[in-house]
């Protein structure tokens, strides 16, 4: 049957599709290339440097690669901002708050160390600059690229003398010239450390993925399918699938064919469907299970397994308090792991942390800083769409970040507190009253000159971190009546196992009994009688 | 056909009745047992292992009782079941206050008229009621992931409420099986299909 879609097929030939897919995408993704490249890079005239700067290696880039530039620059990772197709809203770190350091806005040259250009001081100014592009963030092969962590995207360019051992600046002529396709160390340069450290953000990325062992994940494990990050997050004009904010939840597609790849911009492999198909195990009762569960719910038992923990509490209210001597405090756990600094409160963190489940249809609606909020109970700081039961919606993971971040009480909104760069940041002076002043500002936002601190919670869907599938979830991690059940309280579902109704079961067995003990009388009363007839007689 | 005293020895239950009756019974008890696992009553076999047999059985007992039906329909044992009021007064008083007296049962058991009024009335019940109940509400259950109409809770409501249901006439049925002439004595006519009837004019029977 030629050209019969995958899905059409048995399950035994889905996943043969399946393997023969993974096995393109693990050739294409090995560190030596399964075929030649035409073009050799550490020949080229242009990339012989040396190179006094990252724009300057984007001009020689750019000589060839004319329209890279221009693709890179209308793409998220360069502009922070987008509208949300499912909600209307605009999405981005330029609009949506988060519930860790709030907001990009007016700690600029920090929170820009992670942007894909070079020199971004203003989020209120667009860059139109093609040379300020940074090709290097993404496609550095060495390792030997990186961005300091307070300079606005910018490399170090001179060399620097830490702890009395001289550090020189990065190669940029010998990275430019060893420029390949991106990996999972250059995407978690950036995606690992989100929130200001490694593991903070996600709970599901942390840099344990470089190279995890495979039953942290089966996926990018160089012992598993060794797959990088743009293997599922497939690029077009340097635009990636897969989103956050605007996530397929219920993948109705199913395998995407190179043909599907080729013809239709919007379609790539974020999804488990797109490799795995829709029927993807030997039991039918388990690819049933797909209509109301997604996936990643039985895969991936747990996250942060990589041994990497991440923080689940964040409580600003506390921050600020200062030693006997004026010096800010810092407190550390038994396991290293610091619990309170005065820059940031107080911090909780877990590892191998099971997921919250809750239904979702893939819609996120982000609160924005012009969003009136109501700080009477916990604000969730992205609401995830979904309805019980609802045929677009299926029962996922997430990670949810509890936080306490400060609200101006007067306007009612979320407020922009800049912690870094200008003296009056809340880093240098540990005054929220004067820290919120300047990044409201900044941000160009009315202020009151009140704050106060909100409890909020923010949902971070559970994806990666897939385990070997000896290691997903069991049938009684939910099929149970336990309190502790994987999706106790998850309503819009009925689990045998799970769920009942108390007086069918109370007139069922009551009946029952009643019976039994109606004939254990009568057959006592059958022995008495006996006896009596025999001893009578 | 032997014959002693007032009583008649007959060939009752023909071998196909007799494997069917056996085979069933040990499948409703097994699916009893994986079905309340999965309806979780109780930890015994792993639920996946339950909701595996529970699932594999299911098409024995369907597939048995498809043989049954024909097999009452071509033999004509389905009349066994018609409803009856005959002596059903006098079946009422024997389980209340006969079988106490030692009295002998007053339904004159034979091949055509294997089952009492009250039999009737109950294995009709069963196979009209329960086992319909059971077998619908079970095949929607199997197959709710491609009705989209069909409300699985509903399903399953109606499934357990059969289940119980089966359980209550088993409770009573293996009970009644031992208020023959002696304890064992229909047990013994349902292994070997010969069984001793007694009462008024059993030698003509």
């Amino acid at each position: 049957m030629p050209f019969a879609h995958p899905a059409l097929l048995g399950p035994v030939a889905a996943r043969l599709v399946a393997v023969l897919a993974l096995l393109v995408v693990a050739l294409a993704a090995q560190a030596e290339p399964a075929q030649a490249s035409t073009a050799d890079h550490s020949r080229f005239e242009a990339l012989q440097g040396p190179f006094a700067s990252g724009p300057d290696v984007t001009r020689a880039c750019l000589k060839c690669h004319t329209e890279a530039s221009h693709q890179v620059m209308d793409s998220m990772h360069w502009t922070w901002s987008r509208e949300n197709p499912a909600t209307g809203q605009m999405v981005g770190k330029r609009h949506t708050m988060n519930s860790f350091c709030g907001s990009p806005i007016s700690n600029e040259p920090r929170c820009t160390s992670c942007h894909v250009g070079y020199g971004w001081t203003d989020l209120s100014q667009d860059m139109t600059d093609p040379a300020t592009v940074d090709c290097l963030a993404c496609h550095d092969t060495t390792g030997a690229y990186k961005k300091v962590p307070t300079d606005a995207g910018h490399p170090r360019y001179e060399a620097v003398v830490v702890n009395g051992k001289r550090q020189e600046p990065p190669d940029l002529a010998l990275i430019a010239r060893k420029v390949g396709e991106s990996s999972r160390a250059t995407c978690g340069a950036c995606h690992f450390n989100g929130g200001g450290g490694d593991a903070v953000k996600h709970g599901d990325l942390d840099s344990s993925l470089i190279a995890p062992p495979r039953h942290v994940d089966v996926h990018m494990s160089p012992d598993g399918a060794n797959m990088g990050c743009a293997d599922c997050h497939t690029f077009k004009d340097h635009k990636q699938d897969g989103s956050r904010f605007d996530m397929t939840a219920k993948d109705d597609h199913g395998i995407v064919t190179a043909h599907d790849m080729s013809h239709k911009r919007d379609t790539g492999l974020a999804t488990c469907e797109s490799c795995h198909g829709a029927a993807p195990h030997g039991k039918d009762k388990l690819n049933h299970h797909a209509d109301t569960v997604a996936c990643q719910t039985c895969h991936i038992p747990e996250f942060a397994r990589g041994g990497v923990a991440t923080k689940i509490l964040w409580d600003w209210s506390t921050a600020g308090r200062m030693d006997a001597d004026g010096k800010p405090v810092t407190i550390k756990d038994d396991h290293g792991h610091t619990i309170y600094t005065a820059a940031k409160g107080d911090f909780a963190y877990g590892e191998n942390v099971r997921p919250t489940y809750a239904w979702f249809n893939g819609k996120v609606t982000g609160t924005l800083l012009t969003d009136t909020i109501d700080p009477s109970g916990v604000w969730p700081i992205n609401r995830i769409g979904g309805t019980p039961g609802a045929a677009d919606s299926r029962i996922w993971p997430f990670k949810v970040m509890q936080g306490s971040q400060p609200y101006d009480p007067v306007n009612k909104t979320l407020v922009v507190n800049n912690v870094f760069g200008n003296p009056d940041a809340f880093w240098n002076r540990y005054d929220y009253s004067i820290a919120i002043e300047a990044g409201m500002k900044a941000a160009g936002l009315p202020y009151s000159g009140k704050y106060d601190f909100v409890k909020t919670t923010m949902h971070w869907p559970i994806t990666h971190m897939v385990a070997p599938k000896q290691q997903a979830l069991g049938c009684t991690d939910c099929h149970t009546r336990e309190e502790d059940g994987r999706l106790a309280g998850i309503e819009g579902v009925y689990m045998p196992g799970r769920d009942r109704a108390v007086w069918l079961d109370m007139l069922g067995i009551g009946a029952i009994m009643a019976i039994g003990a109606g004939a254990a009388g009568h057959a006592l009363l059958r022995l008495i009688a006996t006896l009596r007839r025999r001893n009578g007689k | 056909m032997s014959t002693h005293g007032g009583a008649a020895r007959i060939y009752m239950y023909a071998r196909f009745e007799r494997f069917w009756h056996w085979t069933q019974a040990l499948l409703v008890l097994s699916l009893g047992v994986t079905g309340f696992e999965i309806h979780g009553s109780y930890d015994l076999l792993g639920f996946r292992t339950a909701v595996q047999v529970h699932s594999l059985l299911v098409w024995a007992l369907m597939g048995l009782w498809v043989f049954a039906i024909f097999w009452h329909l071509t033999t004509g044992e389905w009349r066994n079941y018609i409803p009856t009021l005959r002596l059903a007064p006098q079946v009422v008083r024997h389980y209340t206050i006969g079988i106490f007296r030692g009295e002998e049962h007053p339904w004159p058991k034979a091949r055509d008229t294997k089952l009492n009024p009250l039999q009737r009335a109950a294995y009709l019940g069963l196979k009209l009621g329960i086992n319909p109940v059971l077998w619908v509400s079970g095949l929607l259950y199997l197959f709710s992931h491609a009705l989209p109409g069909v409300d699985l809770g509903t399903v399953a409501l109606v499934h357990t409420a059969g289940a119980y249901a089966m359980g209550a006439f088993v409770m009573m049925h293996v009970y009644l099986t031992t208020t023959g002439p002696t304890v064992f004595a229909y047990h013994k006519a349902m292994i070997t299909g010969w069984e001793d009837v007694h009462g008024p004019h059993a030698e003509e029977r």
